[in-house]
Parts: structure tokens; sequence; C-alpha cells
């Protein structure tokens, strides 16, 4: 078993090594090759450990100690592999994604001339992001999460000849830089409160802990709530929540597979793995379980309401990934963490499957990401069409609540919004959440079914103004890409668009096998009856937890609720997308106050560079020209020097042969003073 | 293996004497030969000290805390030469004997006036500098610490670039302030403890009065040399004027001067000093670390931007000594360690550049990544160690710090956490500039990527910013009893 789940960690980094140093001494078929199919492997592992942990005969957890890291007095951390249900679950998640993701980029990136650093990068990101899933102690899971960020740097400013995209690449950094500042201070208070930074030496500590004070920046704090909200901070970060999520619509100017594999299935629930795993922590830490609560439900009707009004195929896209991020963490906060691993887990399937499917209309469409320009398509894209409305389906939860059937996300969204009801009785933020919940899976319906009818259906707008625009549009898109798309065969093509070849759609045939049974499949391992033989104790509730007991009598109405609305979404993207083609367009166009808040994102970038930004140029033009320059120097050295006017005297002259006056002159007073003090001593 | 401390001091000046018989002997010969041979001697000279630096280390007791490989020779009045190494100070010796032969392969086509003189003054500065490391006797760490600043000087004030005169005297207006109030502390010292001994002044009690004025002649000089806010000006005109293996030798272990001093004077020495003025060195790390990433921030100078994030760096390390337990005290120790090989590294990726265009000005590049792979790769991994990116050696200082401070004052930690935050900014900020975009510079056109010779000047400091990352156990290893011995002792001077 150590050999095992050894390989299957590593086998992305040996792949991305072979593909990052190597890969121009042995080609891109080489590279691409060696790292897929150490990708695949690592993916056949990751299944068979799943089943293994769950089913078969490692029955439970087990920790693997490879190399110490860090161990000072008692902070320990060690190089290490823990298996559990929880990494288990994420294994597969993130090696399947992965997998498929390595696959489809053999025809997305097709023309790109740097596919070696490509792939290496995807290989070095996989590899980061398993490291994170099966640390046993916080600076392994530190060393993943700026791990992964490293590698979503790096691949978001793939095509570093876009300014666009190397500003997107820092922006992410920085903002999760921002979340890491809290997690840090998070991880100090851990090990200063219980005096261990291991995960399995914690966890049976932290009862004993809940409700006494702790002192941090002069306050007095309760305990546990400080330590989770720090770490809750980095998990905002990472995972694109309210205040920290403006990296994530940034970060879509990396290659679409990124998009699906790193700011879609994997690295962004990062935030909502590390609350899950925390969860003997968060369990006693009842006021930031509210903050939790709060911050999920406001991001996922926040991206929501900005979703609505985004044009580029792939923001959309993004700010539902936020939207959805913001449910799992509601969920969390509300405490069934298992509905939120659950979310987690059929997310990653029809949120790469949309993503992907979006990379196959963007790749048809030699490079076009305005929805404005595309119509009609399903004609020209079957296959991508097919798939792109399974997804559809599953992120709106398509399913018939009596009888038990539906897409992936009807499971698992349900599951969440039934928590939050079921938590609300005297949790005022619990209801909020329920309602927003409710709200927000209405316009999730909106705009994932607008995403679709603006795509796909209605008139094709492609033809006149695509093949215009095209002309000078994108061959300045091209020149800043810095890629090779398909500008130039594009005459060949006359603007055609094309379905993409099966390199790229069997993935996406995969990933839509996921998104439709992901949720029949898992419902009762997850969140059903048998979720304590399949956690096996990764997701600690604490005794007086019964939110999923709750969620699982909901009412009628709670239960018919996400469809009613889900339905009124569907209905109003068909009255005006489809019925009243143009309609939106005009809504748009009169750019009405709400349209306009939405369109800009509620203004967070603006306001951000007007406050953070700007404060940094400022005073650092001010401790540089006026404290450093006019102050310290100014009484400091130059001071010294204009008083004693024979120094500037010689100082303007600045000959070389001078340096050895000053030279002299110090080693005198040197061996001067130590005489002096050699004699005064001696007497 | 006594003499083998005095062996490693002096061999680099069998080199410096080996130069001058070549100088003498080669008088009206092409110089151009005279120098490659006078390069080869020095190389040699530095790997032949950096082979017994190896030996020495692999020879040490780790789980002694006393001094070891102790030298003692009786010199002049009253005064003794005593030398010796422990857990904290042998990693230093390593360290410069590491990053001297990389200087001098980094100097191999660069400089071309004066080659003689400038090997010689970079292997007299070893051996001064190795001697600081050693030197167990006030007397003799004095001469060693206050003779290192003459080559320093001299490399910047001769072979610097266009206001090396400004800055050699900035240089030298700093040090001097610093080194007559710790003459005068060491002449105190010795007065009152009736010995110049570094082990016996290291247990010797001093009355905390005392402490405090002791403290503080000390603190001025180190805090000089790390450098700290606010005296810390010198270094970026320093750092902007010196060659470029002048800046490596500065920020790589002529910085490291002050970090010891505050481990093997402050601490020890003056527990209850120490105690007392925490409050005002953690407000000096917080400051500098904040005011200098800001500064930082807004440089235009790739050089000058490095200098400064070099100041911020080390205010991690003054807040780790200070913090005064373990894993301040050995964060702070491997920060330096860690700081000496990334920021030599940045200033040799600056020097990569500098030697093809002539210019440090950030505006000049832009898109180098296009023309220059590798150089893109080798920068990015040092600018990730420099922003402290877990995997680098430059994580697991940066840590410990603040987890150390975090003990005494959450205010302290949670200040200079947000240097993490700033360092992600000017740091990455500068590496797109200088990489990312077209490559619209005409001048840049055909500049080539990294030669042999740089790809083997780097690699030893790839491979050691890695390894350093991933096993700081290495490190540890070696520090650890020492740190205790020094913790356990400064807790129990001060009771806490």
């Amino acid at each position: 078993m150590e050999h095992i789940v050894t390989t299957l960690v590593f086998a992305p980094l040996v792949g991305a090594l072979i593909a990052g140093l190597f890969g121009r001494r042995i080609g891109d078929i080489a590279s691409q090759s060696v790292t897929t199919g150490l990708l695949l492997l690592t993916c056949g592992l990751s299944w068979m450990t799943f089943y293994q942990v769950i089913w078969g005969s490692w029955a439970g957890h087990a920790t693997f100690t490879l190399a110490p890291f860090i161990q000072i007095g008692h902070f320990v951390s060690n190089w290490s592999i823990r298996i559990d249900t929880l990494s288990a679950v994420m294994l597969v998640v993130v090696s399947s994604v992965s997998a498929l993701v390595h696959i489809y980029s053999w025809g997305y990136m097709a023309e790109d001339p740097s596919r070696p650093r490509f792939f290496a990068y995807l290989s070095l990101f996989t590899f980061a992001m398993l490291m994170l899933v099966t640390a046993a102690d916080f600076m392994q899971l530190f060393f993943g999460w700026e791990g992964v960020g490293l590698a979503s740097y790096l691949l978001i400013g793939f095509w570093f000849k876009k300014p666009s995209a190397s500003a997107a690449a820092i922006k992410a950094f920085v903002v999760n830089r921002v979340g890491d500042f809290g997690f840090a201070l998070g991880i100090m208070t851990v090990f200063w409160m219980f005096g261990t930074i291991q995960f399995a030496e914690l966890f049976p500590l932290i009862a004993a802990k809940a409700g006494t004070q702790w002192t941090f920046i002069g306050q007095s704090w309760s305990a546990i709530d400080l330590a989770c909200g720090l770490l809750f901070i980095g998990a905002m970060g990472k995972s694109a929540q309210f205040f920290l999520h403006t990296w994530l619509p940034d970060a879509m100017e990396g290659p679409t597979p990124v998009s699906a594999l790193i700011h879609a299935a994997t690295m962004v629930t990062a935030g909502v793995y590390m609350v899950c795993l925390l969860s003997p922590m968060f369990e006693y830490a009842p006021v930031t379980k509210q903050i939790v609560t709060l911050i999920g439900a406001v991001t996922a009707l926040f991206a929501a309401t900005v979703g609505l009004a985004q044009n580029d195929i792939k923001r959309v896209i993004a700010y539902s990934t936020c939207s959805q991020l913001g449910y799992m963490f509601f969920a969390a906060g509300v405490g069934a963490y298992q509905a939120a691993m659950f979310h987690l887990f059929t997310h990653a399937f029809f949120k790469a499957l949309l993503f992907l499917g979006a990379g196959s209309v963007i790749h048809g469409m030699h490079h076009e990401q305005d929805m404005r320009k595309m119509g009609g398509l399903w004609k020209y894209l079957p296959v991508t069409y097919a798939v792109m409305v399974i997804g559809t389906l599953a992120i709106t939860g398509f399913g018939i609540p009596g009888v038990e059937l539906g897409f992936a996300g009807f499971y698992s969204k349900d599951a969440i919004i039934e928590s939050a009801w079921a938590a609300s009785g005297k949790n005022g933020i619990a209801s909020f959440a329920f309602v927003v919940g409710l709200l927000a899976a209405g316009l999730t319906a909106f705009y994932s079914w607008r995403l679709a009818f603006m795509t796909f259906h209605g008139t094709a707008k492609w033809d006149s103004a695509h093949a215009d625009a095209h002309g000078h549009d994108d061959h300045a898109h091209d020149a800043a890409h810095g890629h090779d798309d398909h500008a130039h065969d594009d005459h060949g093509h006359a603007h055609t668009p094309h379905e993409s070849p099966l390199v790229m759609l069997v993935p996406l045939l995969a990933l839509a096998v996921g998104a439709i049974g992901a949720g029949y499949a898992f419902v009762e391992n997850f969140v059903g009856e048998h979720r304590d033989e399949f956690w096996r104790g990764a997701i600690f509730n604490a005794p007086t937890n019964h939110v999923l007991e709750h969620a699982h009598h909901a009412p009628e109405w709670v239960v018919m609720a996400p469809l009613v609305v889900s339905m009124a979404g569907l209905a109003v993207a068909i009255y005006v997308y489809l019925m009243n083609e143009g309609m939106g367009l005009r809504v748009a166009s009169r750019g009405g106050p709400l349209h306009t808040f939405f369109y800009n994102k509620w203004f967070f970038d603006e306001l951000y560079e007007a406050t953070f930004v700007r404060a940094a140029r400022f005073l650092g033009d001010v401790f540089w020209k006026i404290g450093d320059q006019k102050i310290i120097d100014g009484f400091g050295p130059d001071g010294v020097a204009a008083v004693s006017a024979s120094v500037g005297r010689r100082l303007s002259k600045a000959q070389s042969g001078y340096v050895y006056h000053y030279a002299f002159v110090m080693l005198l007073g040197v061996a001067g003073l130590l005489s002096y003090a050699l004699w005064a001593w001696a007497h | 293996m006594t003499g083998i401390l005095s062996l490693i001091t002096f061999a680099p000046m069998i080199g410096v004497a080996a130069i001058l018989a070549l100088r003498a002997m080669s008088a009206g010969q092409d110089t151009a030969v005279v120098a490659n041979r006078a390069k080869i001697v020095a190389l040699v000279t530095s790997l032949v000290t950096l082979a017994l630096s190896v030996f020495l280390v692999s020879k040490f007791d780790a789980k002694d805390t006393g001094f070891q490989f102790v030298e003692t020779v009786t010199w002049f009045s009253g005064a003794t030469y005593r030398m010796g190494v422990d857990g904290i100070s042998i990693l230093f010796v390593l360290l410069t004997a590491f990053l001297l032969p990389i200087c001098i392969l980094a100097s191999w086509e660069s400089v071309t006036d004066r080659v003689l003189e400038y090997l010689a003054a970079f292997l007299l500065l070893e051996t001064l500098v190795i001697g600081v490391f050693c030197a167990l006797d006030l007397v003799l760490f004095y001469l060693f610490f206050e003779g290192g600043l003459v080559p320093m000087f001299l490399i910047i004030g001769i072979w610097g670039g266009k206001n090396r005169v400004y800055a050699a005297y900035k240089f030298f207006l700093y040090t001097l302030l610093g080194s007559v109030l710790m003459l005068a502390a060491i002449l105190a010292m010795a007065s009152i403890a009736k010995t110049t001994s570094i082990p016996d002044l290291m247990v010797f009690k001093f009355d905390p009065k005392v402490q405090i004025l002791l403290w503080l002649a000390f603190f001025a000089s180190f805090a000089v040399k790390m450098p700290m806010w606010p005296v810390h000006t010198w270094l970026p005109d320093a750092h902007v004027e010196a060659p470029t293996a002048g800046s490596v030798i500065l920020a790589g272990i002529l910085l490291k001067m002050g970090g010891y001093g505050f481990l093997r004077f402050l601490l020890p020495m003056f527990p209850q000093a120490s105690v007392y003025f925490t409050p005002l060195v953690f407000a000096m790390s917080v400051i500098a670390i904040i005011y200098t990433s800001l500064v930082a921030l807004r440089q235009v100078d790739i050089k000058k931007l490095i200098a400064y994030s070099s100041v911020a760096h080390m205010g991690f390390v003054t807040m780790g000594i200070f913090s005064g337990n373990a894993q301040g005290v050995q964060g702070a120790i491997f920060q330096m360690l860690s700081h000496g090989v990334i920021a030599g590294a940045l200033f040799l990726c600056v020097g990569v550049v500098y030697d093809r265009m002539h210019t440090r000005e950030i505006a000049f590049y832009g898109g180098l990544a296009n023309r220059m792979p590798w150089y893109a790769a080798v920068f990015l991994l040092f600018t990730m160690g420099n922003v402290g990116l877990p995997g680098t050696s430059g994580f697991v200082g940066e840590i410990l710090t603040m987890t150390g401070a975090y003990h005494v004052s959450t205010w302290t930690a949670l200040a200079a956490t947000t240097g993490v935050i700033l360092s992600a900014v000017y740091a990455l900020s500068l590496y797109r500039r200088v990489m990312f975009g077209e490559l619209v510079n005409p001048k840049l056109a055909a500049i080539q990527d990294l030669t042999v010779r740089e790809v083997v000047i780097f690699a030893p400091l790839i491979a050691s910013t890695l390894i350093l990352g991933v096993r700081p156990g290495l490190i540890f290893n070696l520090t650890a009893a020492s740190v205790d011995h020094l913790v356990g002792a400064y807790k129990a001077a001060v009771g806490g």
C-alpha cells in the first residue's frame, strides 16, 4: 500500500521534471506521452486506493511518513502521505480530472509551440495538489497550498507575452498570499495553542480547549474560533470567496484546460477541503462557522449576480464556480461537511465538463470567447452541444424529487439546501443561507441556460460579425497571445466553426458520464444511509450536530423548492434568449444601474485599486523619497557631508584615487583605537 | 585536529601570496595571460578552502554544545589568539567558503581592470570573514570584524560603478559609527570582566545596568551591518555600485556578521538587556519588513530592488533572534543561510543581464523569457525562494521566525506576516517586468541565454535552495544542540 500511494503522488512530479527539463530535447510528443502516461497511472492507482480504503482491505486510514521536514522542538512536520476517505475522495477527483485534462490538451494545445512546458506545469500542479490532499500536518498542507498557487501562477501566465495574462498571474498569486497571511497566522496560533501541528495529535486536544480564551493582538478571543477564523482566511483566498474572489475571473487568461483543472475542479476547492479536514476544529468554533456560512452564502449570491451579466463564456463559468464554492462553504458552515464534500465531488465533474466544453467551443470558434458573437452552433458542434447540455442540467440540479432520479448536481445541491434549511431553526445566518441558496439556484439556472442558448441556439452571429471582426481582431489577439492559434489556418477554414477532434471529445464524454451519474452513484455514501461506513471518521460531527439527519426529514416544499426555482430560471432564459432573441442585449445596452453594477463585478477591482494598490504605491514613494532620502540620508551621511564643506567639495570631484584615503583613514582609526584599547586595558 | 580553523582561515592568504608572487614574477608579460593565471590560482585556493570547510563540518560533533577545534595561543599584552566553532558559527564558515568560488567564477569575464588586486581583495576578505566566525576572543574578533570592511570598501570603491565614491563613503560613515561604539564596549567589558575570552564572557554575569550600555554599543554596530531600519540606507547604494561578486559577498556574508553578532554577544552576554530591548528590536524589524518592502515596490533599478528586499528579509532574522525561543533562533539562523544563497543568486542573476547589456534599469528589459528560457527558469526559482515559497529554503526561515515571534508578541507576528504579501508583490512584479511580455527593445534581440560558466555558477545555488527547502534538517541537525544551549541559558538568565 505504501508503494502504491507513494507512486501515485510522485509520478506526476517525475513527469513534470522530465517534460520541464528535457522537453526540448525529447520533443513534444515524448513530453506529452510521459506526463499523460504517468497521470493515467496516478489516476488508476487513485481509484484503486479509493476502492480499497472504502470497501476493500485498507479500511480506515493510514499515514506513511516518508522523511522529516521541519523539526524544531514541538514544531514537528514530516513529509508524509495521509490516506483516509477524505483524501481518497480528493485523490480520485484530482487525478481523474487531471488525467482527462492532460488528454484533452493534446488536442487543445496542438498548435502551441511550448507544449512540453505546458504539460510540465499541469503535472507539477497535480503533484502539489496531491501533496496538499495527503498532508498529515499543517506544514505539508501549506507546501501543497502554495505549490498549487505557484502552478496556478505559471499556468495563468502561460501565454506570458500577453500583458493581461501576466497581470492576472500576479493578481492570483498576491490575492492568494493575502489569504495565506491568515493561514500562516492560523498555523502559528494552532501551534502555540496546542503545541503541535500534526493533525492526528491535534484533533483529540480540541474539545478540551473549547470555550477557553486566547490573547491575540491585545484582544481576548474565543480560542478555537480565532484559530479557525484565521485558517479560514486562507480558505477564502484559495477558494475565491467574497473579498478575496477578484483573482478567479482574471485567471481565465490561462488556457482553458487550466481553467477546467485548477480553477474549477481542484485547486479552488482546496479551501472547502481544508475546512472539512479540520472539521474536528470547526465543530468547536461556533462563531467562525457562522462566518463561514455567511461568507459562503454571500459569495453564492454575489457571484451568481455577476454571472448574469458577463458576455465572455469563460467568465460566466468562472463566476459560476465562485458561486458553487459559496454553496460548499455554507454547507460546511452549517455543519454539513459531508454535503460540502459531495458537492465538491459532483461539481468537479460537471464544472470541468462545462469548462472543457467551453474550450471546445472556443477552439471551434477560432479562439472567440464572446458569446455575443456566437449562436446557432449546435449544428456545427453537435457533440460539444450535447455534453454542454448535460453539464448545464447537472449544474442546475435537474432531477425529479419524488423518484430521486437526477443529474449529479441534483443530489449534492439539494443536500446543501436541505442542510441549510435543517440548520435554520434557531440560526439566523443558516436561514439566510437557505434563502440565498434557493435564490442563487434560480440565478444559476438562468445564467447557465443563457450561456447554452447564446452559444448554441438562435441565429449565428459569427458569420458576418465574426469574419469581419476576426480579420484584425484576431491578428492583434494572436500577436498578443504569443501562441500560434488558428489565425493562419482560419483562411482555409473559411471561418466555419468546427467540432473538436476525438482526443478532446473523449474526455468530454467521460466527464459527461460523471455529470450524469456521480450523484446517483454516491449519494448514499456521501450524505445518505451509508455515510458512516463511508467516511469512517474522516469527517467529524460534534455530538450535537444532527444537521444531516434533519435534512433528510425536510418537508416537501423544501425538497421541491430548488427544482421550482431552477425551472423558473430556465423559463426566463427561454423567454429572453430563445423566444425573444436580442432582448437580453437590449436590456444590457440600456445600461440600467443594476446591470452596470453586476457587469462591473460590484466594482471590487476598482475599489481595491483605489485603496490598497494606490496606498502601497503612495507609501512606497513616501518611504523611499522622503523617509530614506530626505530624512535618513539628509540628517545622516549627506548631512554630515554637507556640514563638512571640504568633504562635500572633495566628494564632488569624485576621484577614484580618493577611495584609498578612506581606506587608509579607516585602517588608521582601527589600529589607533585598538592600540589605545589594549594599552588602557593592560594598565 | 587542532589548527584546522587557522588553516581554513588563512588558507586564502596563501592564494594572496601566490597572486602577489605571480605579479612580481610576470612583470612585463601580457596582462590577460597573467590575469588568467591569477584567476585559476584564486579559484583553486577558494576550492581548497571549501574542501577544508566541508571536512571541518564532517568532523564536527553536532551533539556537543560547546566550542570545538579550539586553538589557544597567548598573544601580546594579555590578549589571546583563541579560535573555535560551535553549531552556529560553523555554518557561516561553510557559507563563506561556499560562496567564494562562486564569486570568483562570477568575476571571470566581467572584471578586466586590476584583476590581480581584485582577486587578492576577495581572498583577503574571505580570510577576515572566516576569522570573524571563528574568533573566540574579543580583540581578535574586533580585528577581523573591522578589518573585513577594508577589502569590501576597496571592492566597492575601486571596481564599482559610477557613484562608487559616494557609496563607499556612506558605507564607511555608517560602519565607522558602529565600530567606535563597539570598541568602547569591548574596552569596558575587558576591564569589568578581566578577560577578553568570548566563552568566558558568555557565562560572565554583567550587572543589568551595565548590560544596557554595552548592549546598545554592540547593537549599534551590528544593526548597521544587518542592516536594520533606519541605518539601512548605505546598503542599496553599496549594492548598486558594487560589482556583481561584491554584491554576492555583501548580501551573502557581510550582512550575516550582524546577525551572528547578535547571537554570539547580545543574547548570551547581555540577556537582561536583550529582554529589555526586545520591543525596540521587534519594532525596528517590523518597520524594516513593511517599510523596505514598500520601498522595494517602487524601485526602477533591479539591484536596488533586491537590496531593499534584503533589508526586509533581515528584519525576519532580527525578529527571530530576539524572540529568544528555539523556533525563532533556529529560523533566524536558517534564514541567514538561506538568504545568503538566494540573495547571492539573485544578484548573480542581475549580473547575467548586466554583463550583456550594462544596465540595471528594469524598464530597459522586458520579454527576456522569449530568448532566455533557462535564465527565466533560474530567475523564477530564486524569485520564489525570495518570496518564501514552501519547498525553497526561503520558506523555512520565514515561517519559523514568525512562529517564534508569535509566542512573544502576536502584534509583531501579524505585522511581519504582511511581509509575505508584500514580498510577493515586489518580487513578482520585478519578474514580470523583466521576463514577461514581448521582447520589444531592439537591443535585446540578440541576447543569449546562460553560458556553460553561468550554469556552473548557478547549479550549486539551485541545489542548495531546493535541498534545504525540502530537508532543512540538514542544517538544524548541526545547529540544534548549540541553539538549545543558547536558548536554555538565555531563558534561565531572564527567568522565562
